[in-house]
């Protein structure tokens, strides 16, 4: 017998989708069973209080959440994030119901050994319930008591090898696409480079010293599988500089209909017989393809790297060969001005371990402007809208570059500093009156 | 229940203390197939929904089987998914970015038994665990937030309106007759832990109540100037109030200016703003972060509000229903969602989604509403 009745809960059973329902109610069951004999370390009912309290809160409309206030694990600002529920004598369970954030592989690929032990730990020391993942990108372990954070933590570094990720105004876990583990679109390694720079900003990312959040992301190439462009305050987007390789033979296979357009994704309706010139060469937004007979030919120089050609023919077109990424700075999501998308700050950098120049001539500069310049809770985003992009290409020490700009200022009010304007801004009053009267 | 312990000592907790370490290292993880060829792939196809081959340059082959997941998952769960990765796929598993789960296998031959037994795993309720889709021209997962299971600002649920919509969407999961690949997210409050901003469907939960003041405690509960602080439109200001007889330091707030964000709730417990009446949905359209063809797009609000009609939300999944469907007949292949809305123009969408224009979608905030506005005689009756 469940603990609480939940009828409108029970509602969210049927239907085909995966019900998170029905694996709380069986998660619940197999621990009142404890088939295993696990000496749990939080109340054995902790998921019939939480399936209880999500009904409350499905009949009223309302969270039953309060802020956590200060827990965490000694010496960390982030990674844990403290929850009590406001009804803790119906759903004693759930009375102190902490989160802890681990920090997720490269890729999300995992071993099953690795999974089985995380389990273990948390069917141990916490409600066995997680969400896999988090949309930052880390694995979620959702709700444990505050004496248990510490024996978690322990357990973690002493025997999975495995750190918290980071919550709070720190470096935020960074997370990035299945990149060339698995893609052929991927221009470099994106679970390299975040692993990588995960590892050399451990300090920023656990101890918080930043006016807010921080955010890095990785996608491969231009299709933004993680979405970096609209969600980090340094995006990492994998480009390439010289020609799309074609394998003209393919072309005419895509042409003859002996290869699926877009690799099969359009195979649920009949869109009819693939059309080069419709569906590749009239959609390319830079109309830099022709076809010239039996050739397909390219305009490298005027591509914009959409993607879409490749996308379509990705047996016939590949990415170049003088890989590297573009850095956009600044997206952000509504709060407070808007939301913002990343803005395009260095159009092209290798991307070849140890990646000395991202760190040393990217990240850190932008760092230190950041946290000498950002008032609390200010956003790099914010940062840039309120002293400008020029300010980041001083910080930068780049060379400004149109590629940086949608389109030029349609505005003339330009603020010309005194070293700009030749002899400066000190002038004698009394030279200019000998030509023009008072 | 015995206190266990780990080893970790209270009293002293530097002792043999381990940090800053990180992750486990992706390779760690990797499936051979993967390890020998990553770099190396050549090109990729899907086979039918939710399943894809890739082949190397070695010629060696990798299929995925993409599997729809709850991303809020059991300990029990996971270890089902460690018993299938185990028996197929060599102990070896991943998730994507939008909480699909994936198998892989290195011959075609494996891949008939997957699917059997993916196919054959149901809760006892009745659903799927691993439905197999999520791929192409088609809806995928939807990327949520954590709504009333865990966190204290929503203003809607997320794992609830998620099944409701997913299990209307259902047939779209396992199918590829959409123009292009729809987006679907969720957040649950406008702090959006979730980049539905930039989603061909975004569902929004939002409060339209300024916050509640427990005079009583305000003071005790929480540092006043952090509160103050905490607001983006500066709406709160101190305040001595009379409670009581007592002249008590509290905080005023000034409605009008408020954007109903919950920031003040979360500094301060004493300033709570969740409401029966006042939350719900906002529903949103468009966006997308992909370079592909257009530029990443923000998506724009459709539907301004639609109450929380809890267990199943049916007003969301039926507009979200049409939408698609809408859009899955009258857009061109290859062409976003936004995109489409675009080309046929805003008025249009409206018409053709049969969704009502008011007030509430007509930008007021702030400098960019301007470049909202309508400034060209190109308009269509
Ligand atoms: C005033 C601003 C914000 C507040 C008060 C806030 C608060 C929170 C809280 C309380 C959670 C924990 C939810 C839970 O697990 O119970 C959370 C999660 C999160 N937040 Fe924020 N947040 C803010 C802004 C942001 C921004 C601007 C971003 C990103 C650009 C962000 C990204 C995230 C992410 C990725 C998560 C994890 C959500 C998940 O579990 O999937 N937050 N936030
Ligand atoms: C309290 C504030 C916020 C929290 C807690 C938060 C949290 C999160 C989390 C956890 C993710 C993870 C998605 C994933 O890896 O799958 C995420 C993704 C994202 N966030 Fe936020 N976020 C917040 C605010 C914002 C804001 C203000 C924006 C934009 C202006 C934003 C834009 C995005 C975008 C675009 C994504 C990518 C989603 C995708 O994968 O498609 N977030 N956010
Ligand atoms: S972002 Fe590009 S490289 Fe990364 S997984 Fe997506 S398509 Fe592949
Ligand atoms: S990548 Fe895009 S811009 Fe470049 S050729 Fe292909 S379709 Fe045209
Ligand atoms: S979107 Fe808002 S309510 Fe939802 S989990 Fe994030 S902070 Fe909490
Ligand atoms: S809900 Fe947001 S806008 Fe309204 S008073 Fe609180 S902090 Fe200010």
């Amino acid at each position: 017998m469940a603990k609480h009745k939940t009828p409108m809960l029970d509602q969210l059973e049927s239907g085909p989708w995966p019900s998170f329902v029905s694996d709380l109610k069986e998660q619940a069951q197999r621990r009142a069973k404890n088939k295993e004999g696990v000496e749990f370390q939080i109340p054995t009912d902790v998921v019939e209080d939480l399936l209880g309290v999500l009904e409350l809160s499905f009949e009223h409309g309302r969270t039953h959440w309060k802020h956590g206030g200060i827990v965490g694990v000694f010496g960390y600002g982030g990674g844990v994030i403290g929850r009590y529920c406001d009804q803790p004598e119906a759903f004693s369970g759930v009375a102190h119901f902490h989160t802890m954030r681990i920090n997720q592989p490269g890729g999300k690929y995992y071993k099953t050994d690795y999974l089985k032990q995380l389990c273990d730990l948390w069917d141990l020391r916490g409600s066995g319930i997680t969400n896999m993942h988090g949309s930052t990108g880390d694995i979620i372990l959702l709700g444990t008591t505050t004496p248990q954070l510490e024996e978690v933590f322990y357990e973690l570094t002493h025997n999975m090898n495995q750190d918290l990720g980071g919550s709070g105004s720190n470096l935020r876990t960074p997370s990035d696409c299945i990149g060339s583990s698995r893609c052929e679109y991927a221009c470099y390694d994106t679970q390299g480079l975040c692993f990588d720079l995960t590892q050399e900003y451990q300090d920023e990312l656990h101890r918080p010293a930043f006016p807010y959040k921080f955010k890095f992301k990785f996608d491969g190439c231009p299709n933004c599988c993680v979405a970096s462009i609209a969600r980090a305050d340094l995006s990492f987007i994998g480009t390439w500089k010289d020609a799309i390789k074609i394998d003209q033979e393919a072309v005419q296979g895509y042409i003859g209909g002996e290869f699926k357009p877009n690799a099969g994704a359009h195979s649920g309706r009949d869109w009819g017989a693939f059309d080069i010139q419709k569906e590749v060469i009239g959609l390319c937004p830079t109309e830099c393809m022709i076809m010239d007979g039996k050739t397909l030919k390219i305009n490298n120089k005027e591509c914009n790297r959409c993607m879409h050609c490749i996308n379509v023919m990705p047996r016939a077109l590949r990415i170049g060969d003088q890989r590297g990424l573009s850095v956009f700075a600044g997206a952000k999501a509504p709060i407070l001005d808007g939301a913002q998308m990343g803005s395009l700050i260095v159009p092209f950098i290798e991307a070849e371990p140890p990646y000395t120049k991202i760190k040393e001539e990217v990240i850190e500069p932008i760092w230190d402007w950041w946290m000498e310049e950002g008032k609390n809770r200010e956003r790099l985003g914010e940062l840039m809208k309120r002293q400008g992009l020029q300010r980041m290409i001083e910080v930068l020490g780049v060379d400004p570059d149109p590629r940086m700009v949608q389109e030029p200022r349609s505005n003339p009010y330009i603020f010309w500093k005194e070293d700009e304007v030749e002899g400066g801004w000190d002038r004698d009053i009394e030279e200019f009156r000998k030509h023009h009267q008072r | 229940m015995a206190f266990i312990s780990s080893g970790y000592d209270p009293k002293q907790p530097m002792k043999d203390r381990i940090t800053d370490i990180g992750p486990r290292k992706f390779d760690e993880f990797y499936p051979p197939v993967i390890a020998k060829n990553k770099g190396k792939w050549l090109y990729h196809e899907y086979l039918q929904p939710g399943v894809l081959v890739h082949v190397a340059e070695s010629g060696d082959e990798v299929y995925t089987v993409r599997c729809g997941g709850a991303r809020l998952m059991s300990t029990g769960l996971i270890r089902e998914i460690c018993e299938i990765a185990d028996k197929h796929c060599g102990g070896h598993v991943r998730w994507t970015t939008r909480n699909n789960i994936e198998f892989m296998v290195d011959n075609k031959s494996k891949v008939k038994p997957l699917l059997d037994d993916l196919k054959g795993r149901k809760f006892k309720g009745g659903s799927f665990k691993f439905p197999i889709g999520g791929t192409g021209a088609g809806v995928t997962n939807i990327i949520h937030t954590q709504g009333w299971i865990h966190c204290h600002t929503p203003a809607t649920d997320a794992s609830g309106p998620v099944k409701a919509v997913m299990d209307e969407l259902f047939a779209d999961f396992q199918d590829h007759r959409m123009p292009a690949h729809v987006r679907v997210s969720l957040a649950c409050c406008l702090n959006m832990c979730g980049a539905v901003h930039c989603s061909d469907i975004a569902i929004l939960g939002y409060h339209r109540k300024p916050p509640m003041l427990d005079h009583e405690y305000l003071d005790k509960m929480c540092e006043i100037p952090l509160a103050i602080a905490s607001c983006p439109t500066a709406a709160i200001r101190p305040s001595k109030v009379e409670f009581k007889g007592e002249k008590v330091n509290s905080v005023a707030v000034k409605n009008e200016r408020c954007m109903f964000c919950g920031n003040c709730y979360t500094m301060c417990p004493s300033m709570p703003l969740a409401d029966t009446e006042g939350d719900g949905i906002v529903i949103m359209a468009g966006g997308k972060v992909s370079n592909r063809i257009s530029a990443p797009k923000f998506s724009k609000v459709v539907v301004a509000f639609i109450p929380n009609e809890a267990p199943r939300w049916p007003r969301t999944t039926h507009i979200i229903k049409n939408m698609i469907e809408v859009y899955s007949k009258d857009a061109r292949k290859y062409e976003r969602l936004g995109d489409w809305a675009e080309r046929i123009g805003w008025e249009r969408f409206f018409e053709k989604c049969e969704l009502e224009f008011t007030h509430h979608l007509i930008d007021d905030f702030r400098d960019p509403a301007y470049f909202t506005w309508r400034q060209t005689t190109q308009f269509k009756f």
